[in-house]
């Protein structure tokens, strides 16, 4: 798939663009601050109908501005889908597929898929098991849009839910009893929620280990071979055996829950779930974190998000492919490796600030990218 | 800012559930527009909504007497009690034509986050009703969505013990929606094939 036609208005910095755009290589080029990455991450929101860079809408309108509209044309084959989207910060946002209000706006998703690779991929690797959480959800979503859902009740059941702990834990005594009465309940569905995104998570994390496996090979020769732990918070960490079906892990998370309830109701939160489950990174038997060098460091995330590229294209269509300035970021050999691995994607959207930085092979049609303008040139 | 009087108008209308701000701002300045003649219909429409209507003292409906036009029916079935979130989800089942039982308005779902317990809902009340009256079946039609559901559940753990047949609309309601968007046709469909929850 790729995208014909991008259209913004009051989308950050960006008052009003229209960018057509062509299959193969489009790289968009300007000095930092001008605008580059807002325009992929309008690409990428398209897809996932969130910014990889910020977890909220608000920064996502232009200052001084009401909402924000998004508008793009999406061509699969023959066919040509048109989604838009408006911004709303702090009120419902709105979406229309080929000119047709949609009931929500989750029902666009799976219309467009993107991969995008973003400076920030380090943290993947580094950073806190809540950006490997939201990778592997992301790629969820992404395949089966019904996880969209999953994901949204189960958030929606752990808001209630720590709300309800924390005015239990909060102990107004009389509170207390009526509070009690209803945990179990909550319990009940934050246990049917959570197993089957967790059973998701599992179900990507096995189809991902021999992808990353493969990519992480062609992209270095140090290091390695990396290789993927779910952790479940639910199972103790010395647990021979964890179940993957949804059916059994309801179970695992009830007792889990039963365990935890004292604990939970003295600090007033949720200790159990799939949002304190991490993705353990390892190099060998090393914990990457810990242990990876730089260099490793990004082959691995570099690797996570080509496997997920990978992943995508083998469910039937090439997911539009975003590099966003994450040249700079690397040496020559790694530039060069990636490039051969991504260049023959259907649609490549590539932004640097310096052309120099990215591989010949990557150069494509070029935009220039100028305060708050796009020009082809 | 504005001075005084407007502001206040501003303010009060901004407490309005979806009303933000700049709705607010331009309801009060089309009331300030207004014949004098439109406003005060509109104040005394207001006025006597507080003063006339009330809730039913039977299920909690709203009503200008003591009891609800449903509770005082003598043809309506008291064998059977749908319980709703609100009044307004009574209009829509009532809408259908096709229910003729009684109702239980809860007047909410259950939501922690708006600390909204048990306790602040008409769940006693539903248990006096329960162990008085000849009541065979409980329909939970509480909105098709995370509340909703949680209230239901709840509901049918507590009466349980009591042996009833405790049922829940079928899916098919939007999900995530309220009880009060769903067509009739819809809505129908759900209250035929409502099936029993067993737990
Ligand atoms: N909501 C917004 N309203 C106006 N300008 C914004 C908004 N959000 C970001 N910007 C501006 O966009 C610019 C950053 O654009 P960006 O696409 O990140 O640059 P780059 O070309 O380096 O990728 C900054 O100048 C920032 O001030
Ligand atoms: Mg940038
Ligand atoms: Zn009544």
């Amino acid at each position: 798939m790729y995208v014909s036609h991008l259209q913004l208005a009051d989308y950050r910095s960006y008052p009003q663009v229209h960018l057509e755009l062509e299959p193969g290589i489009s790289t968009f080029v300007g000095a930092n601050g001008q605008g580059k990455t807002n325009l992929v991450e309008a690409i990428g929101y398209v897809a996932s109908l969130g910014s990889h860079r910020v977890a909220n809408d608000a920064p996502l309108v232009r200052k001084g501005a009401e909402r924000a509209i998004i508008r793009a044309a999406v061509v699969k084959g023959d066919r040509q889908a048109v989604i838009e989207l408006e911004i709303n910060p702090g009120k419902a946002n709105r979406a229309r597929l080929n000119r047709a209000p949609a009931t929500r706006p989750r029902e666009v998703l799976g219309v467009l898929r993107t991969v995008l690779f973003a400076p920030e991929d380090l943290s993947l690797v580094k950073g806190d098991p809540g950006e490997r959480r939201r990778f592997l959800d992301d790629l969820l979503v992404a395949r089966s849009p019904r996880f969209a859902g999953v994901r949204s009740d189960y958030e929606r059941v752990l808001k209630q839910r720590n709300a309800l702990l924390k005015s239990a834990s909060a102990g107004l005594a009389k509170r207390r009893d009526a509070d009690l009465s209803t945990l179990d309940v909550w319990d009940e569905h934050l246990a049917e929620a959570g197993a089957e995104l967790i059973a998701g998570r599992l179900a990507l994390v096995a189809e991902l280990q021999p992808l990353v496996a493969k990519s992480y090979a062609e992209l270095t020769s140090v290091g390695g071979p990396p290789v993927l732990q779910y952790r479940c918070s639910a199972v103790p960490d010395d647990a021979a055996h964890v179940p993957t079906g949804s059916p059994q892990l309801v179970d695992v998370l009830h007792s889990a829950l039963r365990e935890s309830r004292e604990q939970e109701l003295q600090r007033g939160i949720s200790l159990v779930g799939p949002h304190r489950d991490d993705l353990r990174l390892y190099l060998d038997d090393l914990p990457a974190k810990g242990y990876a060098s730089q260099g490793e460091a990004w082959s691995y995330a570099l690797s996570l998000r080509l496997a997920g590229f990978e992943l995508l294209r083998a469910d039937g269509d090439d997911p539009v492919l975003i590099l966003d300035d994450v040249f700079a970021e690397l040496d020559a050999g790694r530039r060069r490796r990636l490039a051969g691995h991504v260049r023959h994607a259907e649609q490549v959207l590539v932004s640097a600030a310096v052309a120099a930085d990215v591989p010949d092979e990557l150069q494509g049609t070029r935009f220039r990218v100028h305060e708050g303008g796009v020009e082809r040139e | 800012m504005y001075e005084g009087a407007v502001q206040n108008l501003i303010d009060e209308l901004g407490r309005l559930p979806g009303v933000g701000p700049k709705s607010a701002q331009r309801l009060a300045f089309h009331l300030l527009a207004a014949e004098t003649a439109d406003v005060k219909r509109l104040v005394s429409a207001l006025t006597e909504v507080k003063e006339r209507v009330r809730f039913c003292a039977v299920c909690g409906n709203v009503s200008e007497e003591n009891e609800c036009r449903v509770c005082r029916d003598p043809k309506r079935d008291s064998a059977v009690i749908c319980v709703v979130e609100e009044s307004k989800d009574v209009v829509a089942i009532e809408r259908m034509r096709e229910f003729r039982g009684r109702y239980h308005v809860l007047g909410g779902a259950i939501s922690p986050i708006e600390g909204v317990g048990p306790d602040d809902l008409r769940i006693k009340e539903l248990m006096t009703r329960l162990s008085n009256d000849e009541v065979t079946e409980l329909i939970l039609a509480t909105d098709p969505n995370l509340e909703g559901e949680a209230t239901a559940t709840y509901l049918a753990r507590l009466v349980k013990p009591l042996g009833l047949k405790v049922t829940r609309l079928a899916s098919g309601l939007p999900v995530g929606g309220d009880l009060e968007y769903a067509d009739e046709v819809t809505l129908g469909r759900a209250f035929e094939g409502r099936r029993s929850l067993e737990f």
